[in-house]
């Protein structure tokens, strides 16, 4: 048993080997670079995982994506060029921290929003109290 | 045979639920001691009804009983004996089972132990907690039921996600849940409290026992979750602000926000309306949060919209009690009048704040999970809303929640002076502004969040010390259990900022290819990857690396890091090597060959400073919770407040005869 057992685990390690985050292959050579070559895949949703960076999955479409950033990256392209070109391409839905355009502003005002209403709503029951004391 | 016996067991679950609640609420209506005692007594047949239900359930998957579907689905007969156990709960029927039981022995704790509470008080809450069971047994019969037949029975199973097959995770299921569905307690005595249109101090004291037991379970619950995710996900996160964390994270908040606030109605009889209106907050989002989770709804809007029954259940349910309870509550809130009033510079105003940012910090969590979701349905556009964030939305709102943290439980009640307090947190104030200096000095500005960050976890860790220091030194009375409960959740809480920090500011990674013989520094850490070899185990295959480490002082350890292969479902997992310290760990996972050399690795190694700080930290707020259950108070209450309820109804019957 065991001996029909290890060929089949070679060949299943060998098939899960296309697939691993990150890979010493990957990086840039420049450290400036690489460094903003990671704080962008950490933003980047892999789009066939659940809830995933590209940065963090090991899915083989990170690994493209992770590739193509790097490639758009030393090509010159500026942080704000290389996600345009991602949300082109892909789609908003690859980023995982939301633009701050249109609807997406409620998103981001809600917890001041919430934060001001609640404060409105203290203050208001306070004076009550203190109307009533 | 087994399987028939849960069914009928939970069958039977059924009527009796529905005679808790209708013998309940009538027996309270019309004063009736014996509909009352009917109602106390369906509550724990139904909670003896579902043990045995779920305890067949699990006995079927020990056995591995595959003529169950479940069983056959989510088992395999050579699974070890832990997650054949571990599985009976690990997947939606099972889950959904252990749901009903814990709100069904949330009950029978009710109809035993609640007799310090008003009969007719108690008698409402257990009307409203059989309603629930009622509801959510209906659930489970109709839209989930865990003992449908598979014929002809399956050869074998499928096997549990191999992922899954780990210690901390096979108990995390029980202990969120105990936490998650505890708040129906909370819940039931918020609509009874209603109800009767008034809250007495009995009640406040049920109140807060409910919410610190379920809440200390919930902490445990989501630390071994986090555990689980750092050690067996490879990547050494702790938490991933995943649409199903937040689920957990939202109702954890609340129920904080709710055993602060329950403790002022306890002491003070303020803040009355607003610990009702958090108690039914609390439940509805532990209920929004099984439906998250439940309903298939969060991976994607269309694979609820394919298969919508079991959400749109959940989501009937969650809409009929959260509204109800809501509309009862504006309709009858006003009834419930606070006793006394405060200053804004109190420990109640300390604890308003509190509950301020708390509610605010869920909310945030609230819209952020459930965004995506409200656009796609609106418009179509599909956009994620991921860690960035929640890193840059809700950390802010915990910020001045951690500053304040030290300040509340040296103030005065009803009115307080913060320069008092601040004097009598000097020495912390200096030693926390020290450290942000020190940190300053050793490692640099970058990034800025940080040292001032892990100076507030060292204010709030010092200031609890400075105020167990000086309570004690003072001798007027002994602290109780309750006071050091508190003492040691807040110094939990700065425990777990200081882990948090540290791992998210100071973390180092290397991603290297080695071969045998290979070698490389990290940390102070020099680490030889000595050689490959293979392992068979119980169910699945290993390939394993042994490194060895020396460390700056000398010390040579081994560590194992491991990838393996499950071939019954044909996937792999990795088990990275951590050696664990208080300083930090050291975390290896092994990787791919990425070189022609067949030995070649791909290995990563972490360093993660004081990262066992946060469940240390998460410990410390579980322990002081069981801690605060521990206190004198909650004890002498049942026996002292019987004999109080029997001379109350002796005085009113001898009224009544005179």
């Amino acid at each position: 048993m065991k001996r029909l057992l290890i060929p089949f685990a070679a060949a299943v390690f060998a098939f899960a080997n296309a697939s691993m985050a990150l890979q010493p292959d990957e990086r840039l050579d420049d450290p400036v670079l690489e460094a903003r070559a990671r704080a962008l895949a950490a933003e980047m949703r892999c789009l066939v995982c659940q809830n995933q960076s590209i940065d963090d999955s090991s899915a083989p479409f990170a690994r493209d994506v992770r590739l193509l950033l790097r490639s758009r990256l030393e090509a010159g392209d500026t942080d704000e060029e290389v996600r345009a070109f991602l949300v082109d391409r892909y789609g908003e839905f690859i980023l995982l921290k939301p633009t701050t355009k249109g609807a997406n502003l409620i998103l981001w005002l809600s917890p001041l929003l919430a934060l001001a209403f609640a404060s409105v709503v203290v203050w208001w029951y306070y004076r009550r109290w203190r109307a009533r004391d | 045979m087994i399987a028939n016996i849960g069914l009928l067991a939970l069958a039977l679950a059924l009527p009796i639920a529905l005679l808790q609640t209708g013998a309940s609420f009538w027996g309270a209506r019309r004063h009736r001691d014996a509909l009352m005692q009917v109602g106390r007594n369906a509550a724990l047949i139904q909670a003896a009804l579902l043990t045995v239900a779920f305890a067949c359930l699990v006995t079927a998957f020990l056995r591995s009983d595959f003529s169950l579907a479940l069983v056959a689905m989510h088992s395999h007969s050579t699974k070890p004996f832990l997650y054949k156990f571990a599985a009976s709960w690990g997947n939606h029927e099972g889950s959904l089972a252990l749901w009903v039981l814990v709100l069904a022995l949330a009950g029978g704790a009710l109809a035993i132990r609640g007799e310090s509470l008003a009969p007719r008080l108690r008698a409402h809450a257990l009307g409203v907690q059989g309603m629930l069971g009622a509801l959510f047994t209906c659930f489970l019969l109709f839209a989930s039921n865990p003992f449908e037949r598979l014929t002809p029975p399956a050869p074998d199973g499928l096997g549990l996600n191999p992922v899954l097959q780990d210690p901390a995770l096979a108990i995390h299921p029980p202990f969120l849940y105990l936490g998650y569905v505890g708040l129906s307690l909370p819940f039931s005595l918020a609509v009874a409290a209603l109800l009767e249109g008034r809250i007495s101090s009995d009640w406040a004291r049920w109140l807060r026992l409910a919410t610190l037991a379920s809440w200390s379970a919930l902490t445990i619950g989501i630390a071994l979750g986090s555990w689980w995710a750092y050690r067996e996900l490879g990547w050494g996160g702790f938490w991933f602000w995943d649409p199903v964390e937040n689920a957990s994270l939202m109702p954890w908040l609340v129920a904080i926000a709710l055993l602060h606030c329950a403790a002022i109605v306890e002491k003070r009889g303020a803040l009355r309306q607003w610990s009702v209106l958090l108690a039914i907050l609390a439940f509805s989002l532990a209920m929004l949060g099984t439906f998250l989770v439940r309903s298939g709804v969060l991976v994607s809007v269309h694979s609820f919209a394919t298969d919508p029954t079991r959400g749109i259940f959940i989501l009937a349910i969650l809409a009929c009690v959260s509204g109800g309870a809501l509309l009862l509550f504006a309709a009858r809130a006003a009834r419930l009048r606070d006793d006394s009033l405060f200053a804004p510079v109190s420990r109640e105003g300390a604890v308003l704040i509190n509950n301020l940012l708390l509610c605010c910090g869920c909310a945030t969590i609230l819209v952020g999970t459930l965004y995506p979701l409200a656009l796609e349905t609106l418009s179509g556009a599909k956009v994620s809303v991921g860690a960035p964030f929640f890193n840059l939305t809700f950390a802010p709102l915990m910020l001045p929640l951690f500053l304040l943290l030290p300040l509340g439980p040296v103030l005065a009640w009803k009115r307080g002076s913060l320069l008092g307090a601040l004097q009598r947190l000097q020495f912390a104030a200096f030693v926390g502004l020290a450290a942000v200096v020190g940190i300053l000095v050793y490692r640099g500005v970058a990034p800025l969040w940080a040292p001032l960050a892990f100076g507030l976890g060292v204010w709030m860790l010092v200031g609890v010390c400075c105020e167990v220091f000086e309570r004690l030194r003072a001798r007027e009375s002994r602290p109780g259990a309750s006071f050091w409960g508190m003492s040691l959740a807040h110094a939990g809480m700065g425990v777990l900022l200081l882990g948090i920090v540290s791992h998210s500011a100071w973390s180092i990674e290397r991603i290297e290819s080695l071969r045998p013989g290979d070698s490389l520094d990290i940390a102070g850490f020099n680490i030889t990857f000595e050689n490959l070899s293979r392992a068979l185990g119980d169910n699945f295959l290993a390939e394993q690396a042994l490194l060895r480490v020396r460390s700056g002082n000398g010390d040579v350890f081994d560590l194992t890091a491991e990838r393996r292969v499950y071939p019954i479902r044909a996937t792999s997992t990795s088990e990275s090597a951590v050696n664990y310290a208080l300083a930090g760990d050291l975390y290896v996972v092994l990787g791919d060959n990425w070189t022609a050399e067949a030995e070649a690795r791909v290995f990563r190694f972490y360093w993660n400073p004081l990262v066992s700080l946060i469940w240390l930290g998460a410990a410390l707020m579980a322990i002081g919770g069981g801690c605060c259950l521990a206190d004198r108070r909650y004890r002498a209450s049942r026996r002292e407040a019987k004999r109080g309820w029997e001379i109350r109804q002796r005085n009113f019957s001898a009224d009544e005869i005179q």
